[in-house]
């Protein structure tokens, strides 16, 4: 189901779903991932990881693992260059390369279980996996801790014994484990509060969940003896990969050429690096192509998640709904280095509403466990998940429908924000209005059964991308972006590529291409592929389109403004350039060599004018009340796209984001023993949504085009995992009178709570 | 350490190798025979993306050892496809927008057709629970579900 609002162009290929121009490769096994590389000569990596959740390295004796026949390198955190301690970047994706290299292999400390300590490279997996058990690693164990609220009590153990919290004015003297304390406020919160009718302040804790990508990480480095290396490698952006990996060994970027391997998921999680620049160091040391496949185990101990937290929020509002006053307190996990979404968190929390008086104060805090990394929206659905409850039992309080309580607030272009700019985009109302409107909205449930609904903001991004385009010889057209292909944005650039020109989407050859082939492109995150991407593509072909009607001109010897470009053909602009015929993409392409050779052009930008992505959705839920478990009777998603370039593959963006949503409502958590290590780092026991725990998801795409996109696009990746955790929980308490604060409400916990509400 | 000689057929043609006793037959498919489309998500028999027929069983090829399948017949992703004709599964996996990263789609075919053997006209439900031991992260499941049912009514004629 689609809601169009405002869009009057006609569009021919934009707006229709055809099939993907990687698909068959994908549904024949021929598509290489990130472990489907391999090369002549390849060694094998298996890398050492910490039993312990914080101690202490007092020596690494690599000699027995050295001596086994066929290893060829062991290498330990010393081996890589330090260094320098600095936070680098915009504040909201600050990055510090002191604990970048320290996180790809511990120096000092081993800070969580997991934590790599060192690596091997030998001839064979078997021989590798025997080598790292012959490690001896001295460690001093030392007291750990894993709760945020833990982690920021006064006797906690301390990470750094030299962390002092940054973001407080005087700087504190004693150190922490708080990394960091930020704030935006706007307007008089004690006013606020106390012109309120009705004021609901609530506690909540979420857990850490994983994104839960089903391929592990993987690489092969090829490091030669030119000093010029090759990495093919399954990431969000093989830029940043290169970036990254360069900057962690001190190798130009020039030297380091990334394959852009096909991405199995990443959600966020393949933003950064953990096994590249250990394979390409073993490479440089032994000669060697090297590769690394992670294990599940692995990648549930040392890489991800999002944050766990720790959350108090307040609001306000009047009788007839108005909020006046918001506030909220964020404790997050950032695991065992700085760099939770805290900030993000912050921002989003009251972003959908137009409220006059507003705080929120965030923690970024470091306990033993893994670093958190991005997932979906990062930070958003952790704050929605405290406000969005909030606003519910306020609904209830002051007798008001829980959608129209979001209408009566919603944020529209103009409506101000806590972090200084304006909303520049309507969307938000439209997504509500679709729900209200919805045939399922009012139906009457049954016994056991409750209806919860919520809503979500997402900044969406753009940043930097290139694009080339090339008219082939025989008319038909080349596109190749560097941004990866994460869920089908091979095809909504050819869409779009496609409908600029005005040829066939088959006619279009749509590529990601490696680092050395196409200029600097951004990583698949924020929701800025289809936005940014999109753009420059859309910028490169028209460029190409004028270099076009400069060759239409050449051969019709009449000035270029004498021809226009329609519907893929050059035509003259009125019958005063002379009765030639239409030229097609074939008839200029065939002429190329005497009009001045090749046709091809590259486009860079640096998009601005991205618009936000806001969802609203409505559950239905039934409660076992023998049991607590939960089963998702219906779903349905709102979410203002801006623009559907490809409407199956934004259907599926809203299904998956929702889906995911589930599984941190419903199962997902990180379990750890009294000694700090993970119980559960498997699928079997880290339980993430499968088919049979599922209804369909209805997807309702709201269509407010973004006026700074040529296609009107906003993104939609995100946004969509922001509600469905405050949704679930006021459906929960619908269908049972219990309010659950602690994600994950799995069966126990909500058992608990009906048992004590029975009590 | 002597390694096994061991016999198979694999997608209908005859294939031997040698492996180690502990090598799993994901391992060998991969690693020694270059049969990549075969996938590795957890090494533990719980995300289904290794899934292959042994004998026209389906199994995790994670969970069982090469010299396993000596004597017996192998089908993976590799042989789906009739040539360049696809498997209806395949097209309409395609057509629906059923996958979005890909990593788990070659287990999920496998699974499906595996399904659609034994139940040429499954309720979603059947579908819903026959799959529940392949995992996707990205698509909520939704195509895949509709891919499969649409694929069953097209190889019934109906």
């Amino acid at each position: 189901m689609t809601t169009h609002q405002n869009s009057t162009k006609v569009m021919k290929v934009v707006g229709t779903s055809p099939v993907r121009p990687d698909g068959v490769q994908k549904v024949t096994g021929v598509a290489q991932y990130g472990a489907d590389y391999s090369l002549p000569g390849m060694l094998w990596s298996q890398i050492l990881r910490s039993p312990h959740a914080h101690a202490n390295i007092r020596s690494i004796n690599v000699d027995k693992a050295r001596a086994l026949p066929g290893v060829k390198c062991v290498i330990i955190g010393s081996d890589f260059p330090e260094q320098a301690f600095d936070y680098v970047g915009p504040e909201r994706v600050a990055v510090n390369y002191w604990h970048m290299t320290r996180n790809i292999m511990a120096r000092e400390k081993a800070l969580y279980e997991g934590h790599a300590v060192a690596a091997v490279a030998a001839s064979t997996r078997a021989i590798a996996e025997q080598a790292i058990k012959l490690i001896e690693v001295d460690y001093e164990i030392l007291p750990h801790v894993i709760d945020v609220d833990d982690a920021m009590a006064d006797d906690a153990p301390l990470l750094y014994p030299d962390m002092l919290m940054r973001g407080v004015d005087p700087a504190p003297t004693k150190p922490s484990n708080v990394s960091k304390r930020l704030e935006f406020k706007v307007g008089d919160l004690e006013a606020g509060f106390a012109s309120a009718d009705e004021v609901v302040e609530m506690s909540f804790k979420t857990a850490p969940v994983h994104q839960g990508y089903i391929e592990p990480h993987a690489c092969l480095a090829r490091y030669g003896a030119d000093g010029q290396c090759e990495l093919w490698s399954s990431s969000q952006g093989h830029f940043v990969v290169r970036a990254y990996t360069a900057k962690l060994l001190n190798i130009n970027l020039s030297n380091l050429l990334v394959h852009p391997a096909e991405i199995g998921g990443g959600f966020g999680g393949k933003t950064v690096v953990y096994v590249e620049p250990v394979a390409l160091l073993l490479s440089r040391l032994t000669g060697h192509p090297v590769k690394i496949m992670m294990s599940r185990e692995d990648v549930f101990k040392a890489t991800g998640p999002t944050s766990g937290s720790s959350m108090t929020v307040k609001i306000g509002v009047k009788k007839d709904g108005k909020i006046v006053a918001a506030d909220a307190l964020l404790k997050f996990q950032a695991g065992a280095f700085p760099g939770s979404p805290v900030m993000n968190a912050a921002m989003c929390s009251f972003a959908p509403y137009e409220i006059a008086n507003t705080r929120a104060v965030g923690f970024d805090v470091v306990s033993n466990r893994p670093k958190s990394a991005a997932y979906r929206a990062p930070g958003s659905p952790i704050s929605a998940f405290a406000v969005e409850s909030v606003l519910d039992v306020l609904a209830t309080k002051i007798g008001m429908d829980p959608l129209e309580l979001r209408l009566k607030n919603a944020v529209k272009a103009g409506s101000p924000t806590s972090w200084g700019p304006k909303h520049s985009h309507d969307g938000f109302a439209e997504t509500i209005q679709v729900l209200l409107d919805h045939p399922e909205y009012k139906k009457p449930l049954g016994k056991n059964q409750g209806r919860g609904v919520a809503s979500g903001f997402w900044f969406n991004g753009g940043g930097e991308s290139t694009a080339s385009v090339h008219i082939n010889e025989d008319g038909t057209v080349v596109i190749a972006t560097g941004s990866m292909d994460v869920g089908g944005s091979r095809a909504s650039m050819a869409l779009m590529a496609a409908e600029t020109l005005g040829v066939p989407y088959e006619a279009v050859r749509s590529t990601v291409a490696d680092t050395a082939s196409i200029g600097y492109n951004h990583v698949t995150g924020g929701s800025r592929v289809t936005f940014a991407t999109g753009m420059v593509v859309v910028e490169a072909c028209n460029k190409i389109i004028d270099e076009l009607r400069l060759r239409a001109a050449l051969m019709w010897d009449v000035d270029v403004t004498g021809v226009v470009w329609e519907d893929g053909f050059a035509k003259p602009a009125d019958k005063s350039v002379g009765d030639f015929a239409p030229l097609s993409l074939k008839a200029i392409a065939a002429k190329r060599a005497v009009t001045g050779g090749p046709i091809g052009v590259e486009s860079s930008v640096n998009a601005g004018g991205n618009a936000p992505g806001f969802s609203t959705q409505f559950c239905d839920v039934e409660v076992d009340p023998d049991t607590g478990k939960v089963t998702v009777l219906r779903f349905v998603a709102a979410q203002d796209v801006g623009r559907a370039i490809h409407p199956k593959y934004v259907e599926g963006q809203i299904h998956g984001g929702v889906v995911q949503g589930i599984g941190w409502a419903l199962n997902e958590e990180y379990i750890y023993d009294k000694n700090g290590r993970l119980s559960n780092a498997g699928f079997l026991d880290y339980r993430i949504p499968v088919a049979s725990d599922l209804p369909m998801i209805e997807a309702v795409i709201v269509e407010v085009p973004n006026p700074l996109h040529p296609f009107g696009v906003k993104g939609v990746g995100e946004a969509n995992i922001v509600p469905p955790m405050a949704a679930m929980a006021n459906a929960i308490f619908n269908a049972t009178g219990c309010r659950m604060t602690e994600l994950p409400m799995s069966p126990p916990k909500v058992l608990a709570a009906i048992d004590a509400k029975n009590a | 350490m002597s390694k096994h000689h061991v016999s198979t057929v694999i997608n209908g043609d005859p294939v031997e190798f040698l492996c180690e006793t502990r090598q799993t037959l994901l391992n060998v498919l991969r690693d020694d025979l270059g049969m990549t489309g075969t996938k590795e998500g957890c090494g533990t028999g719980d995300c289904g993306a290794c899934s292959v027929t042994l004998d026209g069983r389906m199994v995790c090829s994670c969970l069982v050892l090469g010299v396993e399948a000596n004597g017996k017949s192998i089908q993976t992703i590799e042989g789906m496809s009739n040539g360049v004709e696809l498997h209806v599964l395949q097209r309409k996996f395609l057509e629906h927008a059923a996958l979005q990263c890909g990593i788990c789609t070659p287990g999920f075919l496998i699974a499906a057709r595996a399904l659609l053997e034994r139940n040429p006209d499954p309720t979603e439900e059947e579908v819903r629970f026959w799959l529940a031991g392949n995992l996707c992260r990205c698509t909520g499941y939704n195509k895949i579900i509709e891919a499969v049912l649409d694929a069953a009514r097209e190889m019934r004629g109906a």
